[in-house]
């Protein structure tokens, strides 16, 4: 076991983890925040897609020690304090989601490309979200409702 | 769940070599197949050393001979959008953003591309095959898709890098740092086919540490990078081109074809840059190489789609070289 610490959506947690922990696990078990899904496990989903420094990236492909010093965001950093983030307005007002088990990696995946890109073409929306499957099918939703992210994120000022 | 290692992050080089001495100690460098192979039990790992702070392994710079000099920790996401890299070769850049996903090309590097491990199902499952040291290829005889086509035997791994090619076709080199100290030696002669080293894809040693991708001055380089997969994102190649040719009014005067996803190592295609030196790659120059690509290509029971599947590759590649014409 070591010890760590980690910066998560703007908060100091220290945890005493094995250094073999990827930071989904440690996310989800160790600090409660299971926005981030464990769908495989192996980087061939999406479903655990946090921030990192900004950047997305998968918490299953990453171990723990590698997240410190970074600032990592994970869906529940998105809020607008107690209400939901642009990104999230926008999957709700666009029903982009059938199961909702691949939503909150979609919807960090989105934040990630609208912080790189906040005024994306289909073309860039299609590819920011490419690493991220929707078993329900329900693309078409996701990419409006990353368009409609973008003008909402425009809208209240951009960084969330 | 990974097997228990100790973790240890350096800062400098020296520091990182000094703890790679064992040999089940692994360089973690965007950890992004290192930790596939250490789930799926591929190899054992005593010791994580991970790469992460140690200094001057990241970023792209010109070298003073006109070329690139590209740190080995630098992201596939930052190769991709690199604008030196896009405007001197533009092959590389294709090659980057064909990797995977974004957010894989986010967290996968360029020196870890180049040594990932193969991605044969075998290899990766639960066989004692012949590149783990066992006494056959369960891929002769058994489930060969997306096996070799070229260059295969006594395994026939198909090599799963996309800039891996493209990098062999610009010539490109990387610096070797290890305990005995520093060497810089071309692509062609860091990857080997099994028949010569059948337990690993290059010629690193243990414990030896790839720092840096070096490219040439690319003057008057045209490069290009064309990959089919089964699915439009995540997939490795089926087959992939990639081409790096010189030329004079139209007229080649250099070429270097490079297929990925179908040879243990990159596989140059040289009969195709025998073909087309000297010529303007018309029509017929162009489906005449592309026929010359599958030269010597022994198939396997499941993979011989992928001859018409590189021919036709190379043929359009060598197309789309004609119909942009360099002012
Ligand atoms: C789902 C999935 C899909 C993928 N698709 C593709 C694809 O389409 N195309 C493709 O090319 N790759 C693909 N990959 C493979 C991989 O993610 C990338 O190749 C990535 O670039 C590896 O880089 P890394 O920095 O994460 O390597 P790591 O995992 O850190 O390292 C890979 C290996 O190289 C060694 N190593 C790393 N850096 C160095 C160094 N500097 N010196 C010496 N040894 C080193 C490590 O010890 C390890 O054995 C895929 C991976 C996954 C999980
Ligand atoms: S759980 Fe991380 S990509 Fe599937
Ligand atoms: S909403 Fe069900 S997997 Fe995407």
């Amino acid at each position: 076991m070591i010890p760590l610490t980690l910066r998560v959506n703007g908060r100091e947690r220290r945890v005493l983890v094995e250094p073999r922990q990827s930071l989904l696990r440690v996310l989800r078990d160790e600090l409660g925040l299971t926005g981030a899904k464990e769908g495989c496990h192996r980087g061939e989903c999406g479903s655990c897609t946090v921030l990192m420094d900004g950047v997305p990236l998968y918490a299953c492909m990453t171990l723990a020690p590698e997240a410190e010093g970074r600032e990592i965001t994970t869906v529940e950093g998105l809020l607008d304090g107690e209400a939901l983030g642009p990104v999230q307005d926008a999957f709700a007002e666009h029903d982009a989601f059938q199961c909702g088990f691949c939503t909150s990696g979609q919807i960090v995946a989105v934040e990630g490309l609208l912080r790189a890109n906040p005024q994306p073409s289909l073309e860039e929306i299609r590819t920011g979200v490419s690493g991220n499957l929707c078993r329900c099918g329900a693309y078409p939703n996701i990419f409006r409702a990353a368009g409609r992210a973008a003008e909402l994120r425009a809208g209240r000022g951009g960084d969330s | 769940m990974l097997p228990n290692f100790a973790y240890v992050r350096a800062r400098t080089v020296e520091e990182a070599l000094e703890h790679l001495g064992g040999e089940d100690t692994r360089v973690h460098a965007g950890g992004t197949d290192l930790l596939g192979c250490l789930r799926d039990r591929v190899f054992a790992a005593d010791k994580v050393v991970s790469l992460r702070d140690v200094e001057g392994l990241t970023g792209i710079r010109r070298a003073a001979d006109g070329g690139l000099v590209l740190g080995g920790l630098t992201t596939l996401a930052e190769v991709s959008r690199s604008s030196e890299v896009r405007g001197l070769y533009p092959g590389l850049a294709q090659a980057a953003s064909a990797v995977a996903s974004p957010q894989l090309r986010n967290q996968g590097t360029l020196a870890g591309n180049l040594c990932q491990r193969p991605r044969c199902w075998y290899f990766r499952g639960e066989f004692h095959c012949a590149k783990k040291g066992g006494a056959q290829c369960y891929a002769v005889g058994g489930q060969n898709r997306y096996h070799a086509v070229l260059g295969g035997g006594p395994c026939y791994i198909v090599h799963p890098s996309d800039t891996a090619p493209m990098l062999l076709a610009l010539d490109a080199a990387v610096r070797i740092v290890g305990r005995a100290g520093e060497r810089a030696i071309k692509l062609a002669e860091f990857f080997v086919l099994p028949e010569v080293e059948l337990a690993r894809e290059n010629v690193l040693a243990p414990g030896e540490i790839v720092t840096e991708i070096l490219l040439p001055p690319a003057p008057g380089l045209y490069s290009s990078y064309r990959k089919v997969r089964e699915r439009g994102a995540w997939d490795f190649a089926l087959a992939s081109v990639a081409l790096a040719l010189r030329s004079i009014g139209g007229r080649v005067t250099q070429a270097s074809v490079v297929l990925g996803g179908v040879a243990p190592a990159p596989w140059r295609a040289e009969a195709v840059e025998r073909a087309i030196v000297g010529t303007t790659v018309d029509e017929k120059t162009a489906r005449d190489a592309a026929a010359a690509a599958v030269e010597g290509a022994e198939p396997l029971e499941w993979n011989a789609y992928k001859l018409p599947l590189i021919r036709g590759i190379v043929e359009e590649s060598l197309r789309r070289f004609h119909d942009y014409q360099p002012s």
